[in-house]
């Protein structure tokens, strides 16, 4: 699942890279430029990557392994 | 007057709260340098998010979106929504997980530990110092900038010119050393929610009051849209494509911040990251699309029919830098809004401002004097006290150097981002390549540097961009590859690190 959520993310980076908006200054809902929307939108899509990333990526076995220790790095 | 009264009124709300959360400072150094690990989902949120955000956020991103348009959005804020977050995930709980394990409180002392090597904390000490006053001006200069254009009051003479720069920064340089000298961390990140939820609604209020006061935001947009001179700026036709894609390197700076990675150790557990994690990217859309908006809405924005300069352009085209969102702020809404405004824009500044300076005392305390001459021969008070000690000469030399000719704060954010940014594959390689060698850490720190310094030298000192070749690529591309190239060549032609070091960083699997 790991593989899926690094593979959602590169894909997520490339669809930052949006050019088909580049030269495009129309508005959308009558005062939003075209390329300041997609990005609004853009930013609410990574919010629920995260989301996503931590239901199914989660480093639990880090967790634990922070937890064995008692600040000396003993365990 | 009525503005500068209502900014007068904020600093005492904050100071008042510094003297609550001392009431919660346990008197230790733990408690002061890491607020004892107990910070929760809520506060890591908002202390990361808030000192994050800057000057650079506010008052940055709108005088370049009047410049270069909504672009500016793209190349800083969903870029960061996105590569912050994946930062705190794939560094920030690691660092949080090793540093529990090991007691760490600064960045330094975990690399000096992972490489076997006391010298490189050394090395790493000026460097990181030298890249956070920059940082620490660009708040400053946009402190000074702000107040100084809200308070113009033309009917007092000692408000003619507005409150001075230099006397602003001297007041909220004062008022955040004082919350953070009486409660350490916590009162910074008690501080540092109270004024991000200040800005956070200040921002919202100030979209809503100019669009209106414009005659609505459609009516914004489209004198933009029908302005042929400034159209372009709806869109991301002034940006080269290549600088728009190598600006991924800047928001990588989050994973060497030693602030930040300070922050990220307050955590109570590896949990309390999850609400920072999905929330990030959100919480930057909130402060960021009303400044992209208000500086795209500047280029075109005039006065309405009626004013005494009715026709004439708000922001006029020779204007002070840093001065676009106060002067649209100043023109379009009353004294108390524009005082609360200018109060909402202090606070992202000093929101940064006190883990910084609380971060350069941390830092020179344990990396500097704990570690040449022992902790044990201190008392709690005197560590506390070196550390409150280092920031004052600190925030003096950032001071003067603020009172030094003005530079655009953009500009000077990006200089300082791409300079940690650069740093970014030192503590990835740590982390994730038990190859990478001592030798190799003092190669990438060293030539990063050198080459930061070169580039930023060239640039007139942080006056330009400096892009590089045709293809216009941010400097930060040079300065990642030279830290890439240096920790890989020089990792596999060196003796990697012990495998007792290594147990202690990386986790037995299988």
């Amino acid at each position: 699942m790991r593989l899926v959520v690094v593979i959602a993310g590169l894909i997520l980076f490339v669809l930052h890279q949006d050019f088909w908006n580049w030269n495009e200054s129309r508005l959308v809902l009558g005062y939003m430029p075209i390329g300041l929307a997609y990005h609004a939108l853009y930013s609410i899509a990574a919010s629920l990557f995260w989301a996503f990333a931590i239901r199914f990526a989660w480093p639990k076995d880090l967790e634990e392994w922070a937890e064995q220790a008692d600040g000396t790095g003993a365990e | 007057m009525t503005a500068l009264v209502v900014i007068l009124l904020y600093l005492a709300l904050l100071l008042t709260l510094g003297f609550a959360s001392q009431r919660f400072f346990r008197g230790t150094s733990q408690d002061y340098f890491v607020a004892s690990r107990s910070i929760g989902p809520f506060l890591l949120l908002m202390s990361v998010f808030g000192t994050t955000m800057t000057a650079f956020a506010l008052v940055g991103s709108t005088g370049e979106a009047y410049r270069h348009g909504i672009g500016t959005y793209g190349m800083l804020a969903s870029y960061s929504g996105l590569i912050h977050s994946a930062v705190f995930f794939v560094i920030g709980i690691r660092v949080w997980a090793i540093s529990k394990r090991n007691g760490y409180v600064t960045q330094i002392q975990y690399f000096r530990d992972r490489f076997e090597s006391s010298g490189l904390g050394y090395v790493l000490f000026p460097i990181l110092v030298g890249l956070v006053i920059p940082y620490l001006l660009i708040g400053l200069l946009g402190a000074g900038s702000v107040v100084r254009s809200i308070t113009i009051d033309p009917g007092r003479e000692w408000l003619n010119a507005g409150v001075p720069p230099w006397l602003t920064g001297l007041v909220i340089s004062s008022i955040v050393l004082t919350y953070i000298f009486l409660g350490g961390l916590r009162s910074a990140a008690w501080a540092n929610t109270f004024q991000t939820i200040v800005f956070m609604a200040t921002g919202l209020i100030t979209i809503w009051v100019i669009s209106s006061k414009l005659g609505g935001a459609s009516a914004a947009s489209e004198a933009v849209l029908a302005n042929m001179a400034q159209k372009a700026k709806l869109s991301r036709e002034n940006i080269p494509p290549m600088q728009f894609l190598s600006y991924a390197i800047i928001p990588l700076s989050v994973g060497m911040f030693p602030h930040i990675f300070q922050h990220w150790l307050t955590a109570r557990s590896a949990k309390s990251f999850r609400l920072a994690l999905i929330a990030h990217p959100l919480c930057i859309m909130i402060v960021w699309v009303p400044c992209i908006l208000i500086g795209v809405w500047a280029t075109s924005a005039v006065f309405p029919v009626g004013h005494v300069r009715a026709g004439d352009l708000i922001v006029p085209l020779k204007h002070p830098p840093n001065a676009e969102l106060a002067i649209m702020v100043k023109a379009l809404t009353t004294p108390a809004l524009a005082g609360l405004l200018a109060a909402g824009i202090l606070a992202a500044i000093m929101s940064s401002l006190d883990s910084q300076f609380l971060c350069l005392g941390t830092m020179f305390t344990n990396d500097v004097v704990f570690h040449a001459c022992g902790e044990s021969r201190f008392s709690e008070k005197q560590k506390i006290l070196m550390a409150r000690g280092f920031v004052v000469a600190i925030v003096i030399v950032t001071y003067l150097l603020s009172l030094l000719e003005p530079r655009q704060v953009f500009k000077m954010g990006v200089w300082c981002f791409t300079g940690f940014g650069s740093l970014f594959p030192l503590v990835f390689a740590a982390l994730y390549w038990r190859r990478t060698t001592a030798a190799a850490a003092y190669a990438c720190v060293i030539l990063t540097a050198a080459t930061w310094l070169a580039l930023f030298a060239k640039s007139g000192w942080g006056k330009t961009y400096l892009l590089l070749t045709d293809l216009k690529l941010m400097p930060a591309t040079l300065t990642f590859a030279v830290a890439v190239v240096s920790i890989v060549v020089v990792s596999l032609v060196t003796r990697p690190p012990s495998d007792a070091t290594l147990d202690r960083f990386f986790r037995r699997t299988g």
